[in-house]
């Protein structure tokens, strides 16, 4: 068991991502500390991938920005070395599982484990496809995590049967993004997965607003943020930090209260 | 083998939200693949609307000029459409249509599948969405056309580097957005599994027609059978018929672009290193951090970073072998089937034809290849006139 857990002990946990190298890395750096001042519980740190097929325009950008900057695995490594002397919150990577299995998985999630990474999220990964990374994450304490969607249906028991650390939940049908209306229903999906697995369930996709944080956080342990964060870094960049840290407090003041 | 899987290579590499759309179609065409209506509709629609079987026409000038083996041409640019992609999109469709999908989506990269799936849409009363590179709906504008006429929706796909390997990317998304009346009709033998099976069985009636048309006009088996190599359905549609056949040498020509000792290439298996994209594991030109590699070839059909799985495995179990052949080496053999035979093929075909020229040369008078011409150069005309210097816009 990693420290995923602990994200969700300060009630409602709010999980913030962030693509690592945009604008900078050393921007980055600073975005992670301001986000555990604001009270992010887990904190998902984005790799770059060149062709990153289960994002929207939103991230996309960002993860083309982010190499275009020269962000590498290897700088991405370094910059978790220096945030972990400091930053107490779990971190999760997620990135696609062609930077993972390219590093060489093994020598990957070794390096996860030794810099305190506490997960891995891949969303190209299905369950039928985990083994060879699930396996190695075990051998070195980190959570592989799972993925459910609105169009999982029967999959839900079987996935979140085997799932660690926290499911991921996502919210809608389409790839990462603000949207306007969430209609999937989110409390049956958590409630499956509930039944079969007793973990922490954090939604994501599509959230952006307090109001449809806290409207989804009646029926899940967390929220995820991703798209409406990284808009904040493509609109003021290298001076998005105060930005980013306002609104990352406002979210988790939203669900905090929940329980 | 496992289900799905060629060697280490293969696999159903796609996000939770895409897999029982996968595991529907993988069970639809399980019970579809050997029952004999959808199997007779299906003969039916390739013989009497693409034109099958296509003609396997020996070429006697080419023959003569080069020297060496004998030459056929298994002419997939005759059939209706112009290219051997007609084949696995009426396969497709029909499945679709059984499985109740009202709507298709297709990547494209030169149009050769955009416009066949534009067109047998048409024919079957499906909405039909294509999604194709912007810098190839420059290249590829009379396709462009051809698919709007057809009643398709063409949209330009401007990520990344504005190329086929985009196009695949944002019609996936477009897919997750959207499942449950879409089919994402794949046009090569690559993404998750089923497709790279399903793609290749539809194709590979490529080959059993070489297989019977070569015993037919020589009583024996071909040498060599050569094809050029993309994503690699025309490919594969001409080599799985004979690879229990070993003594049948099986050759794939990739597109090395400007050569494979520069950037500007798309020869993924003389290139890349095994990796993890668009939905398989296999072979893909990639830096070392696994970052996927923006390719070049003259030929936007060919420009693409991976190759199917099958293909990837045929190289690891050295049953077939992949070649690059150059741009240059491309238009010059494109100028050379024209002139020689008065057939104008594909630049993506060319390919196969410029190794073919290097090859033939070498081998005695007494043995036979077989060069897929896996489409027609009419669309290709105007960038090789601009190629060679000339002025021509379409």
């Amino acid at each position: 068991m990693s420290n995923i857990k602990k994200a969700f002990e300060n009630g409602k946990a709010f999980i913030p991502f962030i693509t690592c190298g945009d604008p900078s890395l050393e921007i980055t750096e600073k975005i992670v500390y301001a986000m555990e001042r604001a009270g992010a519980d887990l904190i998902e740190l984005g790799i770059p991938f060149s062709d990153p097929t289960a994002e929207g325009p939103v991230i996309s950008g960002a993860n083309l920005r982010a190499l275009s900057t020269g962000a590498t695995t290897d700088k991405i490594f370094d910059l978790v070395r220096k945030l972990r002397r400091t930053v107490k919150v779990p971190m999760v990577f997620m990135t696609y599982a062609n930077v993972v299995f390219s590093y060489g998985a093994e020598r990957f999630i070794k390096t996860c484990s030794e810099i305190g990474i506490d997960g891995l999220i891949l969303p190209d990964i299905p369950f039928e496809e985990k083994g060879e990374f699930d396996n190695i994450c075990k051998q070195y304490g980190l959570d592989l995590i799972s993925m459910v969607a609105p169009t999982s249906h029967e999959r839900i028991s079987r996935i979140a049967a085997e799932a660690r650390g926290f499911i991921y939940c996502v919210s809608s049908l389409g790839v990462t993004g603000t949207r306007k209306d969430i209609t999937t229903d989110i409390g049956g999906m958590v409630e499956l997965a509930k039944a079969a697995n007793n973990i922490p369930c954090a939604v994501g996709f599509g959230i952006s607003t307090p109001e449809q944080a806290r409207q989804i956080a009646q029926f899940a342990d967390g929220i995820i943020v991703g798209s409406a964060i990284v808009k904040l870094c493509a609109e003021y960049g290298t001076e998005c930090v105060p930005h980013i840290e306002a609104y990352v407090r406002i979210m988790k003041q939203a669900i905090r209260e929940l329980s | 083998m496992m289900k799905g899987r060629y060697g280490i290579h293969g696999g159903q590499y796609i996000p939770e939200t895409l897999m029982n759309a996968i595991l529907e179609l993988e069970e639809a065409y399980n019970r579809y693949k050997d029952d004999p209506e959808f199997n007779e509709e299906l003969r039916k629609l390739l013989n009497e609307y693409a034109g099958r079987p296509s003609r396997l026409y020996y070429a006697e000038h080419m023959t003569e000029d080069l020297g060496g083996a004998k030459i056929y041409l298994k002419r997939e640019d005759l059939n209706h459409t112009g290219s051997h992609k007609i084949n696995n999109v009426i396969g497709q469709l029909l499945l679709a249509a059984r499985m109740g999908k009202t709507r298709i989506i297709a990547e494209t990269g030169a149009g050769q599948h955009g416009v066949a799936t534009a067109t047998v849409a048409a024919m079957m009363g499906m909405e039909c969405e294509i999604f194709m590179g912007e810098e190839d709906t420059k290249r590829q504008a009379l396709n462009v056309y051809r698919m709007r006429l057809l009643g398709a929706k063409v949209n330009e796909v401007t990520s990344g580097t504005a190329t086929l390997k985009d196009a695949v990317s944002e019609t996936f998304r477009e897919w997750t957005s959207r499942i449950d009346d879409t089919h994402y009709c794949l046009g090569s033998v690559m993404g998750p599994h089923p497709f790279p099976e399903i793609v290749r069985n539809f194709q590979a009636v490529i080959g059993k027609e070489i297989k019977a048309q070569i015993m037919e006009k020589e009583g024996r088996l071909p040498d060599a059978v050569i094809a050029c190599v993309g994503g690699g359905s025309n490919a594969i549609g001409a080599f799985y018929d004979f690879i229990p056949d070993e003594k049948v040498q099986l050759i794939g020509c990739e597109a090395a672009g400007r050569g494979i000792d520069t950037l500007d290439t798309a020869a993924t298996i003389n290139i890349g290193r095994p990796g993890i994209f668009h939905g398989m594991k296999s072979y893909f030109c990639q830096d070392e951090y696994g970052q996927i590699s923006p390719v070049y070839s003259i030929s936007a059909g060919l420009d693409y970073p991976g190759i199917g799985p099958e293909h990837a495995y045929l190289h690891d179990i050295h049953r077939a072998e992949y070649v690059p052949i150059t741009d240059n080496e491309a238009v010059e053999a494109f100028e050379y089937l024209s002139r020689v035979e008065g057939i104008i093929p594909a630049i993506e075909s060319a390919h196969a034809v410029a190794y073919a020229m290097k090859k033939v040369p070498e081998m005695k008078r007494d043995q036979i290849v077989v060069i897929n011409i896996s489409g027609r150069g009419d669309k290709d005309c105007a960038a090789i006139a601009r190629y060679r210097g000339e002025d021509l816009h379409e």
